[in-house]
């Protein structure tokens, strides 16, 4: 990224003002679509500003982890398509697909947004297997804030399929839903100069070098953090990360209701 | 590059001069209609095809999405959307993304980087003693002209009165299709915007745009507004009346200014 566009936009971010000229805790026009994929058991579409993710869950009936008997399986995968972004290649999941894979995935998991146990059909035998896919259509900034919301609310809306016993009907779909708890929500603070900016462009992360995702759950509860990038973070501002995610997760939140 | 439209639209018709046009029949099209690749625009031979457009049999074809333009006998089409095609002659907006033995790679976003070297450099440099980062460095934004573009290769020069490093501003990214009503005619758009806003602004044809100083919000939201509407009509008294210009009533140091700075963009 060219060097006077970072220092632009870090002179701004110390002036409080941004490019799009918004505060430093807003987030831009989010949209979200559920239902998109008719094959998938549950799916959504969120837009956040020109950034845009699809996320897709699919079930099926495998046998549980041995350590883990009574418990359902859920694995979270993350596709960065060439098409939504000139820095993605093709071939193997990059170091940043897997992160965002596996952030996204812990803030399902330690929200116990799903009640895995009641995803057991027989113990040590048989549970229902969740897969949720993400994939990026568009990058202009904060995919994970977007893809964590697009798993939520793809989990939120998706359906057991048929079942009765030994096959799956994928098909046809029932009227029940995932044992959802609660909905985790994902608040990413991207570092710039000295300014902890929300939803931030894809610009305003070329010029920061570090970023805090922190997952809150439906009590304001803290449930999962990643810290991203090579920058270092106070522990004030890691405070003040804290305070903001709560916050705006609670305003998020509403937008899955 | 201010004149990037007329000039290409120019060629054919000198190659064919114009006769009388009431007698010119068989275009389908109106002037600034919406058309899609393969969309038939004139059936006869009396019209010529000119950008985006090619001839098959009697007809002429449109090769892109955009808008209808006829210009005398020559009708083309004005892209909606438009990715870089370097072109020799164009200042562009790059940024210097490696450093070689003899030049620099310059990401000018186009399909390809191009490539500045030495030899674009209106001084002597020795490579063994001086080391080529203190020209320019990664990251740099740089204005340069494109020397040569062929298929496989895009060079750059830096020998032109308007070619220079950024070392301060902002840049502004722009679809390329829009640039030329960036600049209007002979830079009437541009000159205003600037004159209007006290900004200095250089305008890259692969469209990026440089701004510095002066009320960049203000620059900025007209050319917003610009890209927004390319297509209206009367373009430029819709800024005007945003900026607040009135024709004639140009302070006239303001107007030495855009004068002297109309050398730059």
């Amino acid at each position: 990224m060219m060097i006077i566009q970072k220092n632009h936009i870090r002179g701004l971010a110390s002036a409080g003002k941004r490019m799009d000229g918004r505060k430093e805790d807003d987030f831009r026009e989010i949209k979200i679509e559920t239902g998109v994929i008719e094959n998938a058991e549950g799916s959504a579409k969120v837009s956040v500003g020109k950034t845009e993710i699809i996320a897709g869950v699919k079930m099926n009936i495998g046998e549980p982890f041995p350590d883990r008997p009574d418990e359902g399986i859920l694995m979270t995968g993350a596709e960065f398509s060439p098409l939504a972004s000139f820095e993605f290649e093709t071939g193997p999941p990059s170091e940043d697909a897997i992160e965002l894979a596996r952030v996204v995935d812990r803030g399902i998991r330690e929200s116990h947004m799903i009640d895995n146990k009641k995803l057991c059909i027989a113990e040590g035998e048989k549970v229902w297997m969740v897969f949720v896919d993400i994939h990026i259509l568009n990058h202009d900034g904060n995919l994970l804030d977007c893809a964590a919301l697009a798993a939520a609310a793809a989990l939120g809306h998706a359906k057991f399929p048929k079942y009765d016993g030994e096959k799956i009907e994928f098909g046809e779909k029932t009227d029940k839903g995932l044992p959802i708890t609660c909905k985790p929500i994902a608040v990413t603070l991207t570092k710039v100069g000295e300014k902890l900016l929300t939803d931030a462009t894809f610009e305003e992360e070329g010029a920061s070098d570090v970023k805090l995702t922190v997952t809150t759950k439906d009590d304001g509860n803290i449930c999962a953090i990643q810290k991203s990038g090579s920058g270092p973070l106070a522990f004030s501002e890691i405070e003040k990360a804290f305070e903001i995610s709560v916050r705006k997760g609670k305003e998020l939140r509403k937008l899955l209701e | 590059m201010n004149e990037e439209n007329k000039t290409e639209e120019k060629k054919p018709e000198t190659a064919e001069k114009p006769q009388d046009n009431a007698q010119a029949k068989g275009l389908l099209k109106k002037e600034r209609e919406f058309v899609i690749p393969g969309d038939k625009i004139v059936d006869t031979m009396d019209y010529l095809p000119g950008r985006n457009c090619f001839r098959k049999g009697d007809s002429v074809f449109a090769t892109k999405i955009g808008l209808v333009g006829v210009n005398g006998r020559v009708v083309s089409v004005i892209p909606l959307n438009e990715s870089y095609i370097p072109k020799a002659g164009d200042m562009v907006i790059g940024e210097v993304v490696d450093i070689q033995n003899n030049g620099w790679v310059v990401d000018i976003k186009s399909a390809d980087t191009a490539y500045l070297p030495l030899s674009g450099i209106r001084e002597f440099i020795d490579v063994s003693k001086t080391d080529l980062s203190n020209y320019y460095d990664i990251g740099d934004a740089i204005y340069a002209k494109i020397s040569l573009a062929t298929d496989n290769s895009t060079q750059l020069t830096m020998d032109d009165s308007r070619a220079r490093k950024f070392k301060d501003g902002r840049i502004l990214t722009i679809n390329p299709a829009k640039v030329p009503r960036i600049i209007g005619k002979k830079g009437s758009m541009i000159s205003i915007i600037k004159s209007q806003t006290g900004c200095r602004i250089s305008v890259g044809q692969n469209g990026l745009i440089w701004i510095e100083g002066g009320d960049e919000e203000l620059a900025i939201k007209a050319i917003g507004m610009v890209e927004k509407n390319s297509y209206l009509e009367g373009l430029t008294e819709k800024v005007s009346e945003l900026l607040g210009y009135k024709p004639g009533e140009q302070p006239a140091e303001q107007a030495e200014r855009s004068k002297e700075e109309n050398v730059d963009g």
